[in-house]
């Protein structure tokens, strides 16, 4: 179980303090959880503490009680916890096949590259010697980042807007892959997204909304609200 | 050879035994052993240093070993060879020097390659730079390679340095006629103090021709490096020069284009790009349980690959 107590995070912008989130406290359980909320409600920034690429201001956060609070990137990764990038990254000379071995902690061969390509839609035998890089499209790049944690078998792992950048046809096929790992995965699956679809497939819904948790629910108790069901749209209700 | 010569041999040009084929291998200064095949023949110089490889028009899936090795500390040595490559020719050569400097007296190695390809023929050349030993002497390596191209040949040339060299001034000047084509990939690493340079001269002289020079690098500690390339189209033609730069630590890069189109239809470009790793490749690699450490090390190497 992942748990964040009190998480709060400033950040500087043109020589002004920022609170970027606000004294967040939440329980994640081995579970399928969203989060959602506006632009710029600190989505990203939670994904990120998570993962220990930002060090939050204040509070605490344990993985299965234990305090990785002070752990590096490396040291939460290691303990299972995943990071899938919104904008995947790209690298010059390191191929599909040299990634997945890092993902997967070993080396990794034809048939177990097959499996792990075959998990998001991919072929290998198109992909396994390609470099991840600008030749590949964006739809591309979030599966094989989506096949790179699902190959590290991570205890928690953390999907920043996985939708962000592709095409309809590629997300479609992403949506397909959620609902799998929905149904497959052992352990937390924690996304960041906007986007319906991704968050119907949530067991648990956490609604942020400038740096606070608005609020925290099951799919059902948080869908009507966020899609604003039984209220007139606003411009109705203007009229109104 | 002894151990250390044979190391020298597996690093430069992957021999562990004896290779197949045509070889000419050069130890501390005299020959080590040479081979030749029907196709190739390997003939010593006689006015100075080096040998002469003669290739038959028509030679196809053919292979020319001719690595150096110096482990003598303090030995400095020029060498000129000359490679004759007939007509429909598909060949690969593999050159290479390996320099082991346990001394205080520095090692030089100067080799100078001059490759004549005929009409239509294909040749692969790969070289490979190493260094090792813990003595003082510098190890210094020197290659000036001079390549020309008949109609419609074609040479890609891999030239690698990743390890060991002191200094180096790597020279290539080329002359390409029409419907010919070069490709040349350039790797180097430099450490500690060490220095590189690199200046290639392409001439583009028939229409139809081609080059492509592609330089990737690292310089690491306080090492320095220059990459000079000058490419010059003097008929309809296309000519590509990248170099690509990771630098770290306090260490020097520097690029030098230079773009002559002498000819309307002449198609020239250059990129270049030097920086240190981005941070975010550092960030998605220690995301996958690599320390940061091992995270530069993973991008150094793939960078070079």
């Amino acid at each position: 179980m992942l748990e964040l107590k009190n998480i709060s995070f400033q950040a500087e912008d043109e020589g002004k303090e920022i609170e970027i989130l606000k004294n967040i406290d939440l329980k994640i359980e081995d579970q399928f959880v969203a989060v959602t909320g506006p632009n710029g409600s600190g989505k990203s920034t939670l994904a990120k503490i998570v993962a220990g690429i930002l060090t939050p201001t204040e509070g605490q956060i344990l993985l299965d009680g234990v305090d990785i609070t002070d752990k590096s990137i490396t040291e939460r990764a290691r303990l299972g916890i995943g990071f899938a990038f919104q904008q995947p990254v790209r690298f010059k000379g390191i191929t599909v096949k040299d990634m997945l071995s890092i993902a997967a902690g070993r080396d990794t061969d034809i048939s177990e590259i097959c499996n792990m390509l075959s998990e998001v839609g991919l072929c290998a035998r198109d992909y396994v010697n390609r470099e991840i890089n600008a030749s590949l499209s964006g739809g591309e790049l979030k599966r094989i980042e989506i096949a790179m944690i699902m190959a590290r078998k991570s205890k928690v792992s953390i999907f920043d807007e996985p939708e962000a950048g592709i095409d309809l046809w590629s997300f479609q096929n992403l949506i397909r892959v959620f609902e799998k790992m929905h149904r497959e995965v052992q352990g937390t699956i924690l996304i960041i997204s906007h986007q319906e679809r991704i968050l119907n497939i949530a067991d648990q819904i956490v609604l942020l909304s400038d740096g606070r948790i608005e609020k925290v629910g099951s799919r059902d108790e948080i869908m009507p609200a966020l899609m604003g069901v039984g209220q007139p749209c606003k411009t109705l209700a203007d009229k109104l | 050879m002894d151990a250390i010569q044979q190391e020298l041999l597996a690093q430069v040009a992957g021999l562990h035994e004896v290779p197949e084929g045509a070889y000419n291998i050069r130890a501390n200064g005299e020959m080590a052993g040479r081979n030749t095949t029907a196709n190739i023949d390997i003939i010593t110089k006689e006015d100075r240093s080096g040998i002469d490889i003669r290739i038959k028009p028509g030679t196809k899936a053919e292979s020319v070993h001719i690595p150096v090795v110096l482990s003598q500390s303090g030995l400095k040595e020029s060498v000129y060879n000359d490679f004759f490559v007939g007509e429909d020719c598909d060949v690969t050569i593999i050159a290479g020097c390996g320099i082991h400097n346990g001394g205080a007296a520095a090692s030089e190695h100067s080799g100078i390659h001059r490759f004549f390809v005929e009409k239509n023929a294909k040749v692969r050349y790969v070289e490979k730079h190493y260094g090792s030993g813990d003595g003082s002497g510098e190890r210094i390596m020197n290659p000036t390679t001079e390549i020309h191209l008949a109609q419609g040949a074609s040479l890609e040339m891999e030239t690698v340095q990743i390890k060991g060299i002191d200094s180096t001034s790597r020279v290539t000047r080329a002359q390409v006629a029409e419907e010919a084509s070069l490709v040349i990939k350039e790797k180097i690493m430099t450490h500690g103090k060490q220095h590189a340079e690199t200046d290639f001269t392409v001439n583009m002289a028939g229409a139809g021709s081609s080059v492509d020079l592609i330089s990737r690098s690292v310089a690491k500690d306080d090492s320095s490096q220059l990459f000079r390339s000058r490419i010059v189209g003097n008929a309809s033609c296309h000519g590509h020069s990248e170099c690509d730069a990771i630098i770290m630590d306090q260490a020097s890069v520097s690029a030098i284009p230079e773009l002559t189109a002498n000819h309307i239809d002449a198609n020239l470009i250059h990129e270049a790009a030097i920086g240190k790793i981005a941070g975010e490749q550092l960030i998605k690699l220690m995301t996958l349980g690599l320390t940061e450490k091992e995270a530069e090390e993973q991008i150094v190497r793939g960078f070079l690959k």
